[in-house]
């Protein structure tokens, strides 16, 4: 069990706890304002984008080839940004916090 | 119209990408008033591409694959109506008849109804056993189960359009024989060029799924179970389950009915609206005007149902904002990913960029004269995004270095001097 939390645009925080499923998929569950999840999870759309909190960006993995060149879609494109469907929801990342970036 | 003044209905006919998106949208544009949103499907709704792709080669269950969870309703005050067919519109007394026999008034109604898959009038198709078009979750399971009691697992795929060869490669990873037969001398002929067709040709090829192309089917005969598939060349087909992805008709009868203005779909104004002001039409059921591409069109994607379900719950709610989209849309087939961004009719000229050393990796980019239209990318998310900037802002691009393997895949690289 992983305690995630998101922080949505106006500034509400969010913490949920999760198994499975990708982030985006646990964000839908709950309902998080700004992951949208248009393409349902396959790197199609961009509207399930997150900033990872730096200190937690490694747990994430690396993004893919196809996920960085979607990012570039966004203008709110930084650093510690990841598509949150390409992240698997695992007990390493307890903790986590994403800002959501639209 | 509704009992209390102050409280307006809003009444969406249409559950899914284009209704649920508008549902939730209408709420954060600050609409107070009820929001009832009508399903004929009796299932919470669902994310329906993945229907032809993950979830038809996987055993996950339509919870894992919804548009919105299913308390988000209750928690915005959506009240779902899943199961029941609206019959009519009633457009003086502002209501919908429904055909549990029940009434649903309204203040503004939005036609989010989609289209339906065609099943041609062939000769024999209505006795043809296991067939199948594939548009619903329930068609996925009719599918699914047939294919688990099926002893031979031959099946064959009437059509090769996206969905069609979607649907091939699912059921070819599920352990089926898979055949898809083409009418057109091409598959994808209708929306793609002929590089991108040739590509998934052989893909399919590599995987063992038989492509005919020049396949017009003239009849079925069913007999003991088994179909006989026959083509207007007097060739024949054998196959234990049929699916059919021939295309869409729009739905478009409760509108018909009702007098709204419909064309090539139910024609709507840059906010989405029909031509009776409380009315608006979103999503597949839509013909409407693309501002950058200047004409009017009906498209089926995701894209479209969202984008204009935005637009729609912006007029409702008050606020003026206007639909002005590029539109994208993608398909996963085995491990290839396609995108595609822009519209490519009309295209008079196509450029073909290839990455060195990778020829699992391409773009097509189409232009009329010197203006990118459209780029169809084959595992090339590099190429779709760079194509939906240049697209958006008019661009011009220089032929030569686009083709170069050679010339590093960034915007500045590409621009014409
Ligand atoms: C197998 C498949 C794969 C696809 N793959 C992709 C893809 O990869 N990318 C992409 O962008 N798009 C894809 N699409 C297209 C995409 O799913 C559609 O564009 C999208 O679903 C359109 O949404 P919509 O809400 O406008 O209409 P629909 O999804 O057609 O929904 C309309 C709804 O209205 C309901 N309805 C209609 N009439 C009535 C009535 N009288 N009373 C009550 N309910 C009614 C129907 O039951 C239906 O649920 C795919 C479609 C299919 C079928
Ligand atoms: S859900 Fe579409 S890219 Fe993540």
């Amino acid at each position: 069990m992983a305690k995630i939390t998101f922080i949505t645009r106006n500034g509400e925080k969010i913490t949920v706890e999760g198994n499975d499923g990708s982030l985006m998929e646990l964000a839908k569950q709950n309902n998080i304002k700004g992951i949208d999840g248009d393409c349902g999870g396959v790197c199609s759309c961009a509207t399930c984008h997150v900033h990872v909190d730096p200190a937690y960006f490694e747990k994430t993995g690396t993004a893919s080839e196809i996920e960085n060149d979607m990012l570039e879609l966004d203008d709110n494109v930084g650093e510690y940004s990841r598509l949150s469907c390409q992240i698997p929801v695992s007990d390493a990342l307890d903790g986590l916090v994403l800002q959501v970036a639209n | 119209m509704s009992e209390n003044p102050n409280n307006k209905v809003c009444v969406i006919i249409g559950a899914s990408h284009a209704g649920v998106n508008l549902a939730f949208a209408l709420r954060s544009e600050g609409w107070a008033g009820d929001i009832v949103l009508i399903d004929a499907d009796a299932a919470l709704p669902y994310h329906r591409p993945p229907l032809s792709k993950a979830y038809l080669a996987s055993d996950d269950g339509i919870e894992q694959n919804l548009l919105k969870s299913a308390d988000s309703y209750e928690k915005e005050g959506i009240t779902l109506r899943l199961g029941v067919l609206v019959k009519s519109i009633d457009r003086a007394d502002k209501c919908v008849h429904l055909n549990d026999d029940s009434v649903q008034v309204y203040d503004k109604l939005v036609l989010a109804t989609g289209a339906s898959p065609i099943v041609p009038p062939i000769p024999g198709i209505d006795g043809a056993s296991n067939l199948y078009p594939l548009r619903t979750a329930e068609d996925v399971t009719n599918i699914r189960k047939a294919l688990n009691t099926s002893q031979s697992k031959r099946v064959i795929v009437i059509g090769g359009g996206y969905i069609g060869l979607e649907t091939a490669a699912s059921l070819k990873k599920l352990g089926a024989t898979v055949t898809v037969l083409e009418r057109e001398e091409r598959v994808l002929s209708r929306v793609t060029a002929p590089e991108i067709s040739q590509f998934f040709t052989n893909l399919h090829k590599q995987y063992g799924v038989e492509i005919f192309t020049d396949k017009n089917v003239v009849s079925i005969e069913t007999k003991n179970g088994l179909n006989v598939i026959k083509c207007s060349d007097n060739s024949r087909f054998n196959a234990d389950i049929i699916v059919v992805g021939v295309g869409i008709r729009v739905n478009t009868a409760l509108a018909v009915a009702a007098g709204l203005e419909v064309e090539n779909g139910i024609k709507v104004n840059a906010t989405a609206r029909t031509s009776d002001e409380d009315i608006y039409a979103i999503g597949d059921c839509t013909f409407h005007h693309n501002p950058h591409y200047n004409r009017f069109i009906r498209l089926e994607s995701v894209q479209n149902a969202v984008d204009q379900a935005k637009v729609a719950a912006a007029a409702i709610a008050g606020k003026e904002t206007t639909y002005n989209t590029i539109p994208w849309f993608w398909s996963d087939q085995y491990d290839v990913k396609l995108q595609m961004v822009g519209l490519s009719e009309g295209y008079n000229r196509i450029l073909v960029r290839k990455e060195a050393s990778e020829d699992t990796k391409f773009s097509v980019w189409y232009f009329k004269d010197d203006e990118l239209l459209a780029v169809d990318a084959v595992n090339n998310a590099k190429a779709y995004v760079i194509g939906t900037k240049f697209i958006k802002e008019g661009k011009k691009v220089d032929a030569s270095k686009l083709v170069d393997p050679s010339t590093p895949f960034k915007p500045a690289n590409l621009l014409a001097e």
